[in-house]
């Protein structure tokens, strides 16, 4: 159906909820004696990272395995050659060997886009998360959680259709933000963005989005979904906010806080989680917390994207 | 040439139900029926059948689906397929499964049957029925039960029409 996955941005709503259904069944197939399945048998995926992510990589490797492909992990950390270089010559190699789908994280947005369209190789590309661009498999992970927690096992064929979502912290530099807000808009979820002025894009205006700054008062709306953000430290350059401190008083979900919110509502993080900051220990560890379904659900929606890219004719799509 | 109808819907009823009566009498003794078709229209069938069989037997038979896409050896000569929800409400394990298709042609499909249902346990025994069988077999696999035999020439196509599905009941032949 999709020659590659490089972002949920142009994602229509039946082509997201088709996706969502074939991680359904993707998932029941964990459930069985037998997990393993040979749809991508003789098929090879090239994880690779330019940067860190053991959560998504091994998410990925998982995956694959699953599906009885190959795993060749490639870590291009600390490569000293200049970034452009580097990719074409990586992405040369990695066709010369044969590689049917490569799985790229990169710090520098856009990087995906540039391996798929550029000639370098003929394999499917998934974007597993791109400088501040897009994370296109936790957005739609993330969709899957909230179908699946709304509708059980009547999710499939389901939309997210007024439901709403508030994201909450770092928007600024989170692609984990960005592909969430085109996927669960497109899906019909009503999105609201909450954050400090200095970490909330300026461009929001143009998104299907509403933005505020005061995060009580989006919890005192009572919504279906809140989603935290991780406080990336390590993509800050300067000063956003005072100090620690502060922000998890204003932006944090605190336990006093998630005690104010409807009884139905979820709360959501990507991981990993820096506890204490923007989220408080015991409301991670809480029933309406879906972190580890996140994670879980995770490995089904990578093989229905593996899937998806992989295991029809290419170029046929 | 306009499609020619090769069975009519009494003709595919009483199929259904002779296929009932036929997959009973062989049952090894003491036999938990399984019956799962495989979608769209062998999990239409499989209603039917196990729905007759619980008529002749006098006790409940029960009915799922399963999707063997994920399974078949023929993902890469297309683009690829939506996958199917796979439903299967008792244990497999020790089961009699009868596997439900509408029409069986190169047994492909029923070999990437046998293997899904291998990854969900290990049945006692597994039967095979269809409603049409019309040859040309590219692998050693063969029915149980048949509901009718239809040879036909490969570049024929038959299709097997069933109302939950296509909102009428026949079999026919272009």
């Amino acid at each position: 159906m999709s020659e590659h996955l490089l972002s949920t941005r142009g994602l229509g709503r039946d082509a997201a909820v088709a996706l969502l259904d074939i991680a359904e069944d993707m998932a029941d197939t964990q459930q069985r004696q037998v997990k393993k399945l040979p749809t991508l048998r003789g098929t090879t995926v090239v994880n690779l990272f330019f940067e860190d992510s053991t959560r998504t990589r091994i998410s990925f490797e998982a995956a694959a395995k699953r599906l009885s492909a190959d795993v060749i992990t490639f870590s291009a950390k600390g490569s000293s050659v200049s970034k452009g270089e580097s990719l074409q010559d990586t992405a040369q190699t990695l066709q010369a060997m044969g590689a049917d789908g490569i799985v790229i994280r990169h710090q520098a947005s856009g990087a995906a886009e540039v391996l798929a369209s550029s000639g370098w190789t003929r394999a499917g590309i998934v974007n597993a998360g791109d400088g501040t661009h897009e994370h296109p498999t936790q957005a739609l992970l993330d969709a899957f959680t909230i179908r699946k927690r709304l509708h059980g096992a009547a999710s499939r064929g389901r939309d997210l259709d007024g439901v709403a979502v508030v994201i909450v912290g770092d928007v600024l530099h989170s692609r984990v933000a960005r592909s969430n807000v085109w996927l669960l808009t497109a899906l019909g979820a009503a999105v609201r963005l909450v954050g400090p002025p200095t970490l909330l894009p300026g461009a929001v205006g143009g998104w299907p989005v509403t933005a505020g700054i005061d995060l009580d008062e989006a919890i005192d709306a009572g919504p279906d979904v809140v989603m935290m953000l991780r406080v990336q430290r390590e993509r800050m350059t300067e000063a956003f906010f005072p100090s620690a401190r502060e922000y998890a008083a204003l932006y944090g979900l605190s336990s006093a806080r998630a005690a104010r919110l409807p009884e139905r509502s979820l709360v959501m993080h990507p991981g990993p989680m820096n506890r204490g900051l923007e989220i408080a220990g015991e409301v991670a560890d809480s029933p309406r917390s879906t972190v580890l379904e996140q994670v879980e659900n995770g490995i089904a929606v990578r093989m229905a994207v593996l899937y998806d890219v992989l295991a029809g004719r290419r170029g046929a799509a | 040439m306009p499609p020619r109808t090769l069975l009519q819907a009494d003709d595919v009823r009483r199929a259904i139900m002779r296929m009932a009566h036929e997959l009973l009498e062989t049952a090894p003794d003491g036999a938990r029926f399984l019956v799962l078709g495989i979608p769209t229209r062998g999990a239409v069938l499989a209603a039917r059948l196990a729905a007759a069989m619980s008529q002749v037997a006098g006790e409940p038979v029960a009915v799922g689906t399963l999707d063997v896409t994920l399974y078949r050896d023929d993902l890469g000569s297309q683009p690829t397929r939506p996958t199917g929800r796979t439903d299967v409400p008792a244990d497999v394990d020790g089961a009699t499964v009868v596997l439900v298709d509408d029409v069986l042609f190169s047994g492909r499909t029923v070999r990437a049957a046998l293997d899904a249902l291998t990854a969900l346990g290990r049945p006692a025994v597994v039967r095979l029925a269809v409603l049409v069988d019309r040859g040309h077999r590219e692998l050693p696999i063969r029915p149980d039960s048949v509901g009718r035999n239809l040879p036909s020439a490969k570049t024929e196509r038959i299709r097997v029409r069933l109302v939950e599905v296509d909102g009428e009941d026949g079999v026919t032949i272009e």
